[in-house]
């Protein structure tokens, strides 16, 4: 008798986990199904009922969000920003790195602790004083050949994303160079490696797991970047983000949102994508760095 | 000798680029925000008058700062509790019970981690839409008679800040779940299996086996939350209010850059900034001081 009582109580707990499981994916999926759906709905479709499926595919919103929103170029200097980014970073953090883990001179303990200091500092406290300064650097370069070369300018953001993210991509490369045995540097020695062949030949290679690592969360966290974006290059060299802020002011005063929502297709199917392809790897990671901006 | 001096070579070069940029666009414009707290500057012109700590006393006394300051304490209080518990039950749930689809659950609620912020939020300007085209109202307006007038979820001063929160707590769920995912999947089954011997509940074993030792991942997670909820509460705020309606959506990071750019003033701006971080500090320090237990080992 108890036993047919502890199957049902059993069978209705798996119940409420199976409905509080699904009410929670459901509530995520249905959002972001919805935007697919509505980006290929016409601007008629709108002023029905939200819920009805698209009457059939309408591509001219993305060819309207590319063109005339600009939103291929935005894609574009998402590209670039992105790229240089992480570019910069790798070339710039991975030498770093490095070093901390496996040497020992003057003045560790301080780049240390300063690289940590900085773990701590957001980016929303300091972009007004990033933005002062490169507006000042544009008015000393203005003097000299009149042409303001620093603000907006899609490279230099990129640098500014490399600069930020030096902190969290130095920590978790060079907890990872910790863990490898000095057997290879000894190794490499004998065979009359120098520090930089060692360095670039043998230790590099050996950290690819998390550079991987470390390109996935720089690559969403530089993709997906606003507010430097916005402030930075707030007329020319707009990114992608950037660029659907507009799109959704205009759309809005235009009642287009099936261009809306075409823009909101663009900035996101990216990061889905790459999300799809590498999730285990992605959530993997996380718990090794375990850090959020 | 000759490889000690090759060697301090090599460390330096290995160093400077990252110092360098590091240097240029973190320390210099951190040292910056305190230094601009002291002047009376409009940014633009080369006008910059020192003032002393005379923007941090007015800082004190402004009454929109004050109510920013409220709504991004009742941001994080909220946020934290509602995705923590969840997040703690739902991974529990993940990693202990025999699920079906697991691994689809798991990628499903990450989703919103990797999604912009301005994404997310124009998702959730149109999910709060105060037309009856609006998602939400849709919805609730299966429940509501006729005569019944759409809720006005950014519109309407007493909700917008709880819609924010919405938005925030859907965003931040999955990413929390993953990560105490980790660590309570590193408690060895045994301790389990000899609580359910012992006649366990499942309740039983979350409050005394799971959350204990768990305890320092919590710790940690609350820092996050903390730190976290203020930087994005910012972005929210300015991608789907930019403050309104009348400032009631206000933030404290938010008041700062509408200072600095709305209002061209920089030095307040950057009090606020300096005041909000050293207060972040404190909040992180004084709860990591709190919920401080000796550590369980297994």
């Amino acid at each position: 008798m108890k036993k047919i009582k502890n199957m049902s109580t059993e069978k209705l707990f798996k119940f409420f986990v199976y409905s509080a499981l699904l009410t929670l994916a459901v509530s995520i999926i249905i959002p972001v199904a919805w935007v697919f759906m509505a980006s290929i709905k016409e601007n008629s479709e709108f002023y029905a009922n939200p819920w009805n499926l698209p009457m059939g595919v309408y591509f001219e919103n993305f060819k309207i969000a590319f063109i005339e929103a600009k939103m291929g170029e935005y894609f574009m200097n998402s590209v670039i920003a992105t790229t240089i980014g992480l570019v910069v970073l790798l070339l710039v953090a991975l030498p770093a790195a490095y070093v901390l883990a496996r040497f020992n001179f003057k003045g560790k303990k301080f780049v240390d602790g300063m690289l940590m200091a900085g773990l701590f500092v957001n980016v929303n406290y300091i972009v007004v004083p990033i933005f002062l300064m490169l507006l000042g650097a544009d008015n000393m370069i203005y003097d000299l050949i009149e042409q303001e070369l620093v603000l907006n300018n899609i490279f230099v953001l990129g640098i500014v994303y490399a600069a930020t993210a030096i902190p969290f991509t130095v920590y978790l490369l060079s907890s990872f160079f910790r863990t490898l045995p000095k057997a290879y540097e000894e190794a490499a020695e004998i065979d009359g490696c120098g520090y930089f062949k060692t360095m670039t030949k043998v230790m590099i290679p050996l950290a690819m797991p998390s550079i991987v690592t470390v390109l996935l969360f720089n690559f969403l966290a530089f993709w997906n970047e606003y507010i430097l974006a916005l402030t930075l290059n707030p007329s020319s060299g707009k990114t992608l983000p950037v660029g659907l802020m507009s799109l959704m002011q205009a759309s809005r005063g235009k009642a287009e949102y099936g261009v809306l929502y075409a823009g909101l297709v663009i900035v996101m199917l990216p990061t889905l994508i790459l999300y799809i392809l590498v999730q285990k790897k992605l959530t993997q990671g996380m718990t090794m760095g375990g850090l959020k901006d | 000798m000759k490889r000690n001096k090759e060697k301090n070579i090599f460390v330096a070069l290995c160093l400077a680029p990252a110092l360098l940029l590091f240097t240029i666009f973190m320390v210099i414009p951190t040292l910056n925000v305190f230094y601009i707290s002291t002047l009376k500057w409009g940014g633009l012109s080369a006008n910059k008058t020192f003032v002393g700590l005379k923007n941090y006393t007015i800082l004190f006394e402004d009454m929109n700062f004050i109510a920013s300051l409220q709504n991004t304490i009742l941001i994080i209080v909220i946020v934290t509790i509602i995705t923590m518990v969840v997040s703690l039950i739902f991974a529990s749930i993940i990693v202990r019970e025999d699920i079906k689809f697991k691994n689809f659950f798991r990628v499903i609620f990450y989703i919103p981690n990797i999604l912009s912020v301005v994404v997310i939020s124009s998702i959730f300007a149109q999910i709060y839409d105060p037309s009856t085209n609006g998602l939400l109202n849709s919805i609730l307006g299966l429940f509501n008679g006729e005569g019944w007038t759409t809720i006005k979820f950014l519109g309407d001063q007493g909700i917008v800040i709880y819609a924010i929160i919405g938005a925030m707590i859907w965003q931040a769920i999955g990413y929390y779940m993953v990560m105490y995912m980790a660590s309570i999947s590193a408690i060895p089954e045994h301790l389990y299996e000899a609580a359910q011997i012992a006649g366990a509940s499942r309740f039983t074993q979350f409050t005394r086996i799971t959350i204990p030792l768990i305890w320092n991942n919590i710790r940690t997670t609350l820092t996050f939350f903390i730190i976290s909820s203020i930087n994005l509460s910012f972005l929210f705020v300015k991608v789907m209010t930019s403050g309104g309606p009348d400032g009631a959506s206000e933030t404290v990071l938010s008041y700062l850059y509408s200072q600095a750019y709305t209002n061209a003033s920089y030095g307040y701006g950057m009090a606020i900034g300096a005041v909000v971080f050293i207060l972040s500090f404190i909040l992180s320090g004084a709860i990591s001081k709190a919920t401080k237990r000796d550590v369980l080992e297994y």
